[in-house]
């Protein structure tokens, strides 16, 4: 655009301030994190790396990793294992029910996640089945069906229709052609969606508030340390999450990048939760 | 194009178990908040409206409730108020940095929500670091209460958390609207001031919509904030659900203000979907 | 008389001499030299230049627009007429150089400060406005009163034959009615100059020859300058008063439609409009070599270049040899293309001359023909600059 007039000076400063805001409080954390005398207190000084090492000698934490990691990788299996077909099933067939189904699908993403918490324990609760990480497991993999759906379905409309139709002219049947190029083209989705589940459950707290047994995940064990009180120790384990989100988030990019021009991540999903 | 077969193969599973994942969950809830709990701290499944008349006849539900709108009143404004600007700038100003600055807005909401609100807390205390720092430098004398435990720790967090949600749809409206509409405009006659009123701004109005819903609902429906940084003036409707299912041991209750709570989300969205279409111009 | 290109610049010392470039063509067809006689020119640019990057897309133009009249500037895409276009609109601004519109600098003044209005390639209508209120708004943005916009908007959206849609949406209307309606909005400002961005490429062939003779009866009507873009030869020569043939930058040539048809400066004049045929050929002592044909020509020793149209080649009348007035010679039939009214053959004579020749169409032509042309319609051009390609 030309002409910068004075409107669209404080623009950059406005931008400034919301960045400010939004990283302010997580350097914050970093740095205390590093700080002898505790969470609080400026300016900060006595730096250690006390906490660090409180934190590595910490076994009821790893645990819970452990625990949080097992638990991402199988509700991101059953996402995906129901989600992509039902981002399919969306896309090209019609059956009776298919508006509620829709609707249902992407119910937990819109309610807040205690709702969708605490009818999963009503249901466990019914069928009398002790809540464990199996029951954590089960309402992850629920609650993020519909990110795999809605990340599979925005790739669906960018798949070339006429790619499948030149598999079946070719001879391969529908199993084929979905199996080598329907799910092929969509694989930056797939993938797309599996970071993005992966990172949801990593930090979920709502849903595996009620359906918690003994094991606890992170995010949970976080909390219980909470409530008995703030230690620095939590700093530490807050930055080392910190950075792998930033992981997570740079390797989600690049990867829109390469194929895309313009990722519209979550953005994408709002709309085509919205289109849905 | 597709066989019968490959479609119910397609459609079957999930379902299937959407079914008994999702909705008989839900249907539960709604039974469950007619149904109540005996003394004996069991579910009796008569059906009852007595949870129903609970929450109207004892005040601190309603209260709560109208507290908990309010505070996600403004977590919605002050989202859009930071999210617009910010979104409006990387759209039209920023250039060949657009991709790096998105990036920068995308990375906090990966970031442990858990992780952040925490934060929020070390900050706002009164041996946080905000309080000592200000008297520090000696513009305060004592520690400022208000900061935490309060409403506004509640609000300032959320917006925090929010903002970026806000910023999403506003920024992919704004991406959408053709620069030639921008230079039509000039080329008839408008400022730059003009042609944001009266060309950008209207198309950007769905964008609008649909970043205030989110805040609003999400806001709405938050239990962490409240429950870290609220103290007793800032209990949400949130946390007395959590409560309910919890110490207070009163199910069918917490099943009749959750659904309660998800008729009004619901009842939310369907009003924003409405004016959204209003206001889309495709 | 002011002059559109070159001719009356010195050679600047430029390492070749300047002897093959800014020699272009500076006929002016009597409807505009009577329309500037004594008026100064509405337009002047003078010695625009403009980069984008390392890229230079404009390199110094001067060209000047009179009252009235309707210009096309006529390009290849990457000529660099849209940006041209767009400089003159305020959308760009050129690294050098300057414009003046009735001698006031315009490319001062940002866009909306400029009493020139412009049609779109691809319409930029308002989505979120009705028909009327696309039409009217710049009006509304001049605040003026609410009874003189209405009756504005009436008259434009008459003019244009689109009172009935006046509160539709453009979502709602075809392409070629949204193509009116931008016109309208455009000219309802009564703006001193009028840009056309392409704005008959989105339309299908029939509607695109219809609406270019309404463009035409409404430029004569409305009597404003129209500067008009397009890649399309036809279209350029059958709206224009005069064309602006842009090659990689550089003005080719400036002339009316006939003029540059008739007599093209260069080549790749020659080639980009209409079809021709490019005779290599050795001037000595006043005689043109070209394989085994030659004629008188007033030309200097040396190589020589010359266009000769299809349409000017004909079958024989009679079967005498060359003479002063008709060069004959024979060739024998490679293809056909059938045109509808005409035909183009595709010769090849004994020497190994290839040429085109339009005639009449007729079914069953075979065999060995006799041809004949003039040497007048041989017409002398030169080559085109090194910086494209080989003619």
């Amino acid at each position: 655009m030309s002409d910068a007039r004075s409107t669209s000076r404080w623009l950059p400063w406005h931008a400034i301030v919301v960045f400010g805001f939004l990283y302010l409080p997580i350097v914050t954390l970093i740095v205390y994190s590093f700080n002898g005398s505790g969470v609080g207190g400026f300016p900060p000084h006595n730096l250690t790396l006390d906490w660090y090492r409180m934190l590595f000698a910490d076994d009821a934490i790893w645990e819970s990793v452990v625990n949080s990691l097992v638990v991402a990788f199988a509700a991101m299996a059953i996402s995906l294992m129901f989600g992509i077909p039902a981002a399919l099933a969306l896309d090209r067939a019609n059956f009776p029910g298919k508006a509620l189904f829709r609707r249902l699908v992407l119910l937990p993403l819109i309610l807040p996640g205690i709702i969708t918490g605490l009818s999963l324990l009503m249901l466990f609760r019914e069928a009398d089945v002790k809540l464990s990480l199996v029951t954590i497991v089960l309402g992850h993999g629920t609650a993020l069906i519909s990110v795999a759906t809605t990340e599979v379905f925005a790739g669906l409309q960018k798949l070339d229709r006429a790619q499948e139709e030149a598999s079946l002219d070719l001879g391969a049947n529908y199993w084929q052609t979905l199996w080598r190029i329907t799910i092929p083209n969509l694989r930056l989705s797939i993938v797309g969606a599996a970071l993005l589940i992966f990172t949801l459950s990593m930090d979920e707290i709502a849903v595996s508030f009620f359906l918690i047994g003994r094991d606890n995940t992170l995010p949970l064990e976080i909390w219980g340390r909470l409530r008995r009180g703030i230690t620095p120790e939590i700093n530490a384990i807050s930055s080392i999450i910190f950075v792998f989100s930033l992981i997570a988030i740079v390797s989600w990019y690049r990867l829109r990048m390469t194929a895309e021009g313009t990722p519209e991540i979550t953005a994408e999903v709002v709309e085509t939760a919205q289109g849905l | 194009m597709f066989s019968r077969a490959y479609r119910a193969a397609i459609t079957l599973p999930p379902v299937l178990w959407v079914a008994v994942f999702l909705l008989v969950p839900y249907a539960l809830l709604f039974c469950y908040s007619f149904w109540s709990v005996s003394p004996s701290q069991t579910i009796v499944h008569t059906w009852t409206l007595d949870n129903y008349r609970e929450l109207f006849r004892v005040n601190v539900y309603l209260q709560t409730l109208f507290r908990s709108m309010w505070i996600a009143a403004r977590v919605m404004i002050f989202s859009l108020l930071l999210g617009y600007p910010l979104a409006y700038y990387l759209s039209f100003y920023a250039g060949a940095r657009k991709d790096l600055f998105y990036q920068l807005v995308i990375i906090p909401l990966w970031v442990s929500y858990l992780v952040r609100a925490y934060a929020w807390k070390t900050i706002l205390g009164s041996d946080g670091v905000l309080n000592t720092l200000l008297q520090y430098v000696h513009l305060t004398k004592h520690p400022l209460e208000f900061l935490l435990y309060s409403p506004f720790a509640v609000v300032l967090t959320l917006t925090h958390i929010y903002t970026p949600f806000a910023f999403l749809p506003i920024y992919a409206a704004l991406e959408h609207i053709p620069r030639n509409l921008v230079e039509a405009s000039h080329d008839l006659g408008a400022s730059p001031l003009q042609t944001f009123w009266r060309v950008i701004f209207p198309l950007s109005i769905p964008g609008v919509l649909a970043g205030a819903t989110f805040a609003f609902v999400l806001s709405l429906g938050d239990f962490l904030a409240p429950l870290l940084l609220g103290g007793p003036s800032g209990i949400m409707i949130s946390n007395i659900v959590v409560s309910l299912f919890g110490a207070a041991y009163n199910w069918p209750l917490g099943a009749a203000i959750s659904l309660c709570m998800l008729l009004l989300v619901l009842a939310l969205l369907l009003l924003s979907e409405k004016l959204e279409k209003k206001w889309s111009f495709r | 008389m002011p002059s559109d290109v070159g001719a009356r610049r010195p050679h600047d010392g430029r390492r070749d001499g300047g002897a093959t470039k800014h020699m272009a063509t500076t006929t002016e067809p009597a409807v505009a030299r009577s329309a500037k006689s004594g008026v100064q020119p509405l337009l002047v640019i003078r010695n625009v230049a403009k980069s984008f990057g390392k890229n230079p897309v404009l390199r110094d133009i001067s060209l000047q627009i009179a009252e009235g009249e309707f210009l096309t500037i006529l390009g290849e895409s990457g000529s660099g007429k849209t940006t041209l276009l767009r400089i003159i609109a305020g959308f760009e601004s050129a690294n050098s150089g300057e414009i003046l519109m009735e001698g006031e600098r315009l490319d001062l003044l940002p866009p909306y400060r400029r009493r020139v209005n412009t049609v779109f390639q691809h319409y930029a209508l308002f989505p979120h406005l009705s028909v009327e209120e696309n039409v009217g708004y710049g009006l509304r943005v001049a605040k003026l009163p609410k009874d003189e916009i209405a009756a504005r908007v009436s008259e434009a959206l008459a003019m244009v034959k689109m009172t009935a849609f006046a509160s539709s949406k453009p979502a709602k209307i075809s392409g070629g009615q949204q193509q009116r309606i931008a016109l309208a909005r455009a000219l309802v400002n009564r703006p001193r100059l009028l840009l056309l961005d392409e704005p008959l490429s989105a339309l299908d062939a029939n509607l695109r020859r219809q609406m270019q003779v309404e463009l035409k009866s409404l430029q004569r009507e409305v009597g404003i300058s129209f500067v008009f873009v397009t890649h399309d030869q036809e279209e350029a020569m059958v709206m224009s008063d005069r064309i602006a043939l842009l090659r990689m930058g550089e003005l080719e040539q400036v002339a009316s439609p006939r003029e540059i048809y008739s007599r093209p400066a260069t080549a790749y004049t020659a080639q980009f409009i209409g079809h021709t045929n490019l005779l290599r050929s050795e001037v000595r002592a006043g005689i043109a070599r070209c394989n085994s044909l030659s004629w008188k020509v007033g030309l200097p020793d040396g190589p020589a270049l010359f266009s000769l149209r299809p349409e000017n080649i004909r079958l024989a009348t009679s079967t005498g040899g060359s003479d002063m007035n008709v060069i004959r010679l024979r060739g024998k039939m490679q293809h056909q293309a059938f045109h509808g009214s005409t035909e183009l053959l595709q010769i090849v004579c004994e020497d190994g001359l290839a040429l085109s020749v339009r005639v009449a169409a007729r079914e069953n032509r075979e065999g060995d023909l006799l041809l004949e042309f003039s040497p007048a319609d041989a017409v002398p051009v030169r080559e085109s600059s090194e910086r494209g390609q080989p003619s």
